[in-house]
């Protein structure tokens, strides 16, 4: 026996190395993008996929989940396109920029690129090819060698390539809709890079039917740039997403993600504090039923100080369903006074839903306030009663009790209108349970 | 017929016996005062009217107009118009005041076979309620109970009481942390609702609630039950003279 801890390659790690193989020569992007490529794949190489030994990835066994690598999407036929034309979530009321990618690749003809002052949009794909100056600033956002990462970096195909002018205050949400037509694997990489006193709302959505996707969205947010970003995830297929973001000083950042409906999700967030004085509210809410997995991992890094950070991430679990939440707050040896509490929490509706929550806070400054904490409990069972003596039923008394705990989170975001709608959808859900 | 008729009623919980046998009967339009010493199964009757769980009559029968409650569950005793106002209000997180009136009194009405409520015809009824108990708008879109004092949340309780209307309320111990002046706004709160359709069982350690709600029958209860009954004197007595006899007696 010798000591080397990797075992045989799986045959999805055999299929992810085979697919790189054999792309690369045709795979957007030359010179240092390349490099980046085959760079990240030789970590995918060293590495293979994350599993239960590799602590950020303990509760979400890579390795052992992904038994296929389904081949890499071709160009989307007709059909695929008529099919996403109604993909990704509604938002009753609100007016957004509607982008949309199909099987990972951008359809331009059912995006809105109607010109805006101070705004760009272009897909990732065609600024490789350009070699153009615009993804200069990829795979800069955080640094980092998780292997879901370096996977989309290897094998990235396409995304939406967005820049928002210092200054410019964009009107419209954008709304990125993936959608998917099979089983294929889509690698998409958006760069979205907000300017000095910029303001941009972003929803990031996935309705990606049973294709397997690696997502990755890298934000830079610039000094007193206001960005509230949304990530929505409905998909039957593995879903592994990253976020990468690094923010400025003096700047609002929000972030929330709803996810239901989906088997199988890993949504990791990698965000950096990088100036002073920013303001920002990282929230959730997962519904699970069935066998379904979500993990929401965070890393959160307070690497200037006088910032302030608020986690708030709710899971609500019923059948055999599994949540896992790892959410690790570091705050650098001179980010003093900074200001920033997590918590975690999960409804268990069934004896054997499973939640696993892991907060962790690791602090060099010595002036700070950090809390965090975290609760797993089924519902209360005096506020059932409360509302049941009052006359409503043991149903809709688990249904308003439900609601009360996810709108805890849901009522934070400040939009009016995908604060309602995302409200709606949860509702929706707790009503098909019932069903 | 009686409103309502509690005949030999024995409780349990977690295999503690309670109540031991007790009767009880309220006439329409009759406020009962309920005094005892604490631990006599005062705050069980309330609750084994409501259908807490956990609350298990092992014998005896409580009809309200005739049927008896025991087995239904606590959303349908309540449609048939059993109102707890309770000791400890629990507060409720993210469900709106005006949300939880509202669901309460329609889902009261839907199992009741009647139609539900307009908005403006609902917005009347709780303006009126409200403004009588002296809560405010902000406190209607307030979260329930949240943040409430505790006399705000003994308002409330009224409140939810003056708008489900109900057949028989149960107040238990309605007056417990509340100074003066509040126990004066619920009290007047309740006296409103007094009518010759309803009767209410007033639960209370002592005989001060009974100066601001007059009650036409006083029962004391002990050891788990009804061992005197008499008119609002008897309130005056207990007072001079504690639970003492009577705790001897049952025993």
């Amino acid at each position: 026996m010798n000591a080397d801890v990797r075992t045989m390659k799986t045959s999805a790690e055999q299929a992810l190395s085979a697919a790189f193989t054999a792309a690369r020569g045709t795979l957007p992007g030359k010179g240092g993008v390349a490099q980046l490529r085959e760079a990240a794949f030789n970590r995918f190489e060293e590495r293979g996929l994350p599993h239960r030994r590799v602590e950020e990835w303990k509760y979400t066994d890579l390795r052992a989940l992904m038994r296929e690598m389904a081949p890499l999407a071709a160009a989307p036929d007709a059909a695929a396109k008529a099919r996403a034309k109604n993909a990704g979530m509604v938002f009753p009321g609100v007016e957004a920029r509607r982008i949309v990618f199909v099987d990972g690749a951008f359809v331009p003809e059912l995006s809105d690129l109607s010109p805006e002052p101070g705004l760009t949009i272009a897909s990732l794909a065609d600024t490789l090819g350009k070699g153009d100056g615009a993804a200069q600033s990829l795979g800069t956002a955080f640094t980092t060698d998780d292997v879901a990462v370096a996977l989309n970096t290897a094998l990235m195909g396409d995304g939406a390539v967005i820049a928002v002018a210092a200054g410019a205050a964009i009107k419209r949400p954008i709304h990125l809709v993936f959608a998917g037509s099979g089983k294929s694997s889509a690698f998409v990489r958006s760069l979205v890079t907000v300017g000095e006193g910029a303001a941009v709302t972003l929803i990031e959505d996935h309705d990606s039917g049973e294709a397997q996707v690696n997502a990755a969205m890298e934000l830079i947010v610039g000094d007193r740039a206001q960005v509230d970003y949304f990530k929505l995830t409905q998909a039957q297929g593995l879903h592994v997403a990253s976020l990468l973001a690094r923010v400025g000083a003096n700047a609002q950042f929000n972030t929330f993600a709803y996810t239901a409906g989906s088997p199988l999700v890993r949504n990791q967030s990698f965000i950096r504090f990088d100036g002073e004085r920013t303001h920002a509210g990282l929230r959730g809410v997962s519904l699970l039923r069935g066998k379904e997995h979500v993990d929401t991992t965070l890393l959160i890094m307070h690497a200037k100080g006088h910032c302030d950070s608020r986690e708030l991430f709710k899971t609500v679990l019923d059948d055999e369903s599994r949540g896992v939440f790892q959410g690790k707050i570091v705050v650098a040896q001179h980010a003093q006074k900074t200001d920033a509490k997590m918590l975690a929490r999960a409804l268990l509706l069934s004896q054997e839903a499973e939640a696993s929550l892991k907060p962790e806070l690791e602090i060099f400054a010595d002036d700070v306030v950090c809390g965090h904490g975290a609760t797993a409990g089924a519902l209360d069972e005096g506020l059932r009663f409360y509302l049941m003596s009052r006359g409503i039923s043991d149903a809709e008394a688990e249904s308003l009790l439900i609601q009360a705990f996810i709108g805890g989170a849901v009522e934070e975001i400040a939009h009016e209108g995908i604060r309602e709608a995302l409200m709606n959808a949860a509702i929706d859900w707790l009503r098909a349970r019932g069903e | 017929m009686s409103l309502l008729e509690i005949k030999n009623l024995h409780v349990e919980i977690d295999g503690r016996k309670i109540l031991k046998g007790l009767d009880l009967v309220i006439e329409p339009g009759q406020v009962a005062a309920m005094m005892g010493p604490n631990g006599s199964g005062k705050s069980t009757l309330a609750y084994v009217l409501a259908g807490k769980p956990g609350y298990e009559a092992t014998e005896g029968e409580v009809l309200l107009d005739g049927e008896n409650v025991l087995e239904m569950s606590p959303d349908q005793r309540a449609a048939k118009g059993v109102f707890l106002a309770f000791q400890y209000p629990v507060e409720v997180p993210g469900v709106a005041t005006m949300t939880f009136l509202r669901t309460s009194l329609n889902a009261q009405r839907k199992a009741r076979g009647e139609a539900e409520l307009s908005t403006p015809e609902f917005m009347k009824i709780v303006r009126q309620a409200s403004n009588e108990l002296g809560i405010t708008q902000e406190m209607l879109r307030r979260a329930v109970n949240v943040g409430f004092s505790g006399g705000e949340k003994k308002r409330n309780e009224i409140l939810q009481m003056a708008i489900l209307q109900p057949r028989l309320a149960v107040l238990d111990e309605t007056d417990s942390g509340l100074d003066i002046d509040a126990l004066r706004i619920v009290a007047d709160g309740v006296n409103r609702l007094r009518s010759p359709q309803r009767g209410m069982i007033v639960i209370t350690h002592y005989q001060r609630l009974l100066n601001y709600i007059v009650p036409d029958v006083v029962h004391i209860i002990a050891n788990g039950r009804v061992v005197k009954s008499g008119g609002k004197d008897l309130a005056l007595e207990l007072e001079a003279n504690g639970y003492a006899q009577y705790v001897g007696e049952a025993a």
